[in-house]
């Protein structure tokens, strides 16, 4: 058997051949020291379309466009990305029952050291609670493909936003390293 | 209404239009069921008067996201043409997507900007584009090279036609009056999106995993 979602070892291999398999097109991002393989990867395949947009609201208007227009969208963002959203959520993803597959590495946990990054991160999930968005936070690898396939799937059926939040417990996170800024 | 300073940062000599009359100007020269999204207010209230097409997208919230939605729609039918209806003040509250759609250069984008120098729907209080701040000039300082004043009514029209021949990205912006939206929408935005893609095609036809 050759499935590229079976054999994928890594998160963001396992990512990226999930949204192949389920036709995911267009991958729009703010980018995220942790989501730097992905993206790689994402703009190395011809598969997708991938650019980098300059605020992460742009991102879900580009998603939503795309859906609207028949094309399948992602979007890839950190913590504090995901604190400029509430907005293009409430008023435009929820509302107008747009399929948007939000990707947000998690940063502000499980030894943050910037304090600014550990408040915003505490934001998260009320938002997506309080909106009523799906949202799984994901910690392991034997989890993932099962997560994000059924997950996609389910927000096409639905039409409902999904926020996979990719936990350091995933992707290793970002560690203290001294001289580094952000 | 503020008056633009002449002497100012991207002064120019463009008339003083009405949003209405260009609108509807600008939707009798659609054929080819182009989809057209309205920015939040007054942009969707005139473009809902000027004929509910189901190509159309009226843009309740989300301020400054109508070029980002027209971006996506552009990229996910590139034989279709696309424009964008959005105010100064939307406009300048998410300029850095003129710099995306530049880079990205859909041919199929056109945004049209309404510059009436004001918030007109929340009080009309002045924005940086009544005094200071020239829209065409950092369109073009962004990459979108296509990006022109219409001086009058004709010069609107030729640009449209232009734009429509698909060369784009392109915008053209328009200085217009203070005259309020001429119809409100109504605001039923599962309707809205449903009607949307089904003037798209796309929906009745499965939209993804095909
Ligand atoms: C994020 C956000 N901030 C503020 C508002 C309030 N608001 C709604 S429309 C508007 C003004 C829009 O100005 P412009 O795009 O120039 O259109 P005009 O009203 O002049 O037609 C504002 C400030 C909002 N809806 N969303």
């Amino acid at each position: 058997m050759n499935n590229p979602v079976t054999h994928a070892t890594t998160w963001h291999e396992t990512v990226h051949a999930t949204l192949k398999a389920n036709n995911v097109k267009l991958a729009v991002y703010v980018p995220d020291r942790v989501l730097t393989p992905l993206i790689k990867s994402l703009h190395d395949d011809p598969f997708f379309t991938t650019f980098a947009t300059t605020r992460e609201e742009e991102a879900l208007g580009i998603v939503s466009g795309a859906w609207m227009g028949g094309l399948h969208g992602a979007v890839l963002m950190q913590t504090s990305g995901f604190a400029t959203i509430p907005n293009a959520l409430a008023s435009l993803v929820v509302p107008c029952q747009i399929p948007a597959l939000i990707f947000v590495s998690e940063r502000g946990t499980l030894g943050e050291f910037n304090l600014g990054q550990a408040m915003v991160c505490k934001t998260m999930r009320p938002v997506l609670n309080s909106l009523a968005v799906e949202n799984i936070t994901i910690t392991r690898q034997d989890e993932l493909a099962f997560i994000l396939d059924r997950s996609i799937k389910q927000a096409v059926a639905t039409q409902a936003p999904v926020t996979f939040i990719l936990s350091p417990l995933l992707t290793g996170g970002k560690v203290f390293n001294p001289g580094m800024r952000a | 209404m503020t008056a633009k300073s002449t002497g100012a940062i991207g002064a120019h000599n463009a008339k003083v239009m009405n949003r209405l009359e260009l609108t509807r100007r600008l939707v009798g020269q659609l054929k080819r069921d182009e989809a057209v999204i309205g920015g939040i207010g007054n942009a969707n209230f005139d473009l809902w008067a000027s004929g509910q097409r189901p190509q159309n997208f009226y843009m309740l919230g989300s301020m400054g996201l109508a070029i980002p939605i027209s971006l996506g729609v552009a990229i996910a039918q590139p034989r279709r043409h696309v424009l964008a209806l959005e105010g100064d003040g939307s406009l300048l509250m998410q300029l850095g997507c003129l710099s995306t759609v530049a880079q990205q250069a859909p041919k199929n984008l056109t945004i049209i900007v309404w510059d009436n120098g004001m918030y007109q729907i929340t009080g009309g209080q002045p924005t940086t584009s009544a005094t200071t701040a020239d829209l065409v000039g950092i369109a073009r300082a962004s990459g979108i090279a296509n990006s022109a004043w219409a001086a009058d009514e004709a010069e609107f029209d030729r640009l449209v036609t232009t734009a429509l021949k698909g060369e784009g990205p392109s915008l053209i912006a328009a200085r217009i009056d203070g005259k309020p939206g001429a119809e409100k929408i109504e605001r039923d935005p599962v309707q809205i999106r449903e009607r949307f893609m089904r003037g798209l095609g796309v929906k009745g036809q499965g939209v993804s995993n095909q």
